[in-house]
């Protein structure tokens, strides 16, 4: 799963006592190669040199042959990188060096390398608990805290540009912030924008119930055309022309729908995803009861 | 730990500074990235950096907690306020209710956001963001 890869390590650029610091444009550009390389760096004051238990931390800095001790919390490695005389490639090259073979997560890397941090995020301050977005999706990206409230349980299982289900959360309370447009975005949200999510809950609704209902339907129907016509393209064609109507109607990308599991398995994984909210629902609502003011 | 710096040791209310490269998507204009972080280069302020803000909450990365908590302000020069927000969220991190300013580039002209950055917090309140100014 290529999002729960641990991050490899963290740069420090270090220009303070006992190094020279370096050109503001080998600064730039150093800092830019490493963040699109995937790493964090911090240009270190003194604060900020503290690390994550168990992480490596790599120190970069013009020593002058003379590197600074530096003294590691059990458990963690540092290594200091004297970078004087060298270029920007050249520390960078030093950085993936000490890195090694650990993977980790690279923006426009090599294909088993890639991925788009595309998965929803909820706003805290919006979100009601309805459990609706729980209900609607099929993929297991939601699940329930301890206390009873929705949680992106599994960000990596989300298809990449399906927005759907920020189009069923009647308060608007789901982002995607790699999105192209607001409020899914995170942009401010509207009283505009309330009444047009909730229009589109209503014509999801009109569809038959949920968008996956309706693509049930639609598959049982191109399946019972398919033994009656014996024509896989027939049947392909209608199964196309019915999830183009689907995708504009909810921001669905084709591909997701067409990557979409047998109508039986659809079957059972709505049914389970709607147990799962009317249980997570029932226990937040109960909890808050307890928790009220008013509550004996 | 370093041994201290001479020339950029931040004082108590200085706020801390973090920069989202947003790296894994071209949400923010490439042009507004590059400026701000050649500004903050050029500066002599220490500030973090971090490739995306998003991918590291998906993997809830520790080190989002470590940028929420502290003793200092922090300004967090990134997206839309209230996605930021939800990220810490996501992460197990969530920012605190005051001390907290994002800056968002998505929206900002790299002068702005520069000037944001420099502007001093005027008081510590509810998470202010720039997301008033527009």
């Amino acid at each position: 799963m290529i999002a729960h890869r641990p991050g490899p390590l963290r740069v420090v650029v270090y220009e303070g006592a006992g190094s020279l610091p370096l050109e503001a444009s080998m600064r730039t550009s150093l800092f830019a190669a490493l963040l699109d390389r995937g790493y964090a760096v911090t240009r270190a004051g003194p604060a900020s040199a503290d690390q994550v238990e168990g992480a490596t931390l790599v120190v970069l800095g013009r020593f002058a042959g003379v590197p600074p001790e530096v003294t590691a919390k059990s458990g963690d490695r540092v290594e200091v990188c004297d970078v004087t005389g060298k270029s920007c490639d050249e520390a960078v090259e030093l950085v993936e060096r000490v890195r090694g073979e650990t993977p980790m997560n690279r923006p426009g890397g090599v294909p088993a390398d890639t991925w788009k941090p595309w998965f929803p995020v909820i706003d805290p301050v919006r979100c009601t608990n309805c459990m609706q977005c729980l209900s609607f999706c099929l993929f297991d990206v939601y699940g329930v805290s301890v206390d009873h409230t929705i949680r992106v349980e599994n960000p990596s299982n989300c298809k990449v540009n399906c927005p759907a289900c920020s189009r069923v959360c009647p308060e608007v309370a789901i982002m995607f912030p790699k999105y192209h447009a607001g409020p899914i975005d995170g942009a401010p949200v509207s009283e505009t924008d309330v009444g047009r999510e909730k229009m589109k809950v209503d014509i999801s609704a009109l569809l038959g119930g949920d968008i996956y209902a309706r693509l049930r339907e639609r598959s049982a129907d191109a399946k019972t055309r398919f033994s009656r016509e014996r024509s896989s393209d027939a049947a392909l064609a209608e199964r196309r022309r019915c999830l183009t109507k689907m995708a504009d109607a909810a921001a669905i990308p084709r591909e997701v729908l067409d990557a979409l599991p047998s109508a039986e398995e659809i079957q059972r994984r709505s049914a389970e995803a709607a147990k799962r909210a009317q249980e997570a629902f029932a226990a937040f609502q109960e909890a808050s009861l307890r928790n009220s003011p008013s509550a004996p | 730990m370093l041994p201290a710096s001479t020339h950029n040791l931040p004082s108590s209310n200085e706020p801390r500074i973090l920069y989202c490269r947003c790296a894994f998507a071209q949400t923010i204009p490439d042009d507004v990235k590059q400026r701000v972080l050649e500004g903050l280069s050029e500066s002599d302020q220490p500030f973090e950096a971090v490739a995306d803000l998003c991918e590291m909450a998906a993997r809830r990365d520790p080190h989002l907690i470590e940028l929420a908590k502290g003793n200092r302000p922090l300004k967090i020069a990134a997206c839309w306020p209230r996605a930021v927000k939800g990220l810490f969220h996501l992460g197990d991190a969530p920012l605190p209710e005051s001390g907290v300013e994002i800056i968002n580039m998505r929206t900002l002209s790299a002068e702005e956001v520069l000037a944001a950055i420099a502007a001093p917090m005027p008081h510590i309140h509810p998470t202010q963001s720039a997301e008033a100014k527009q």
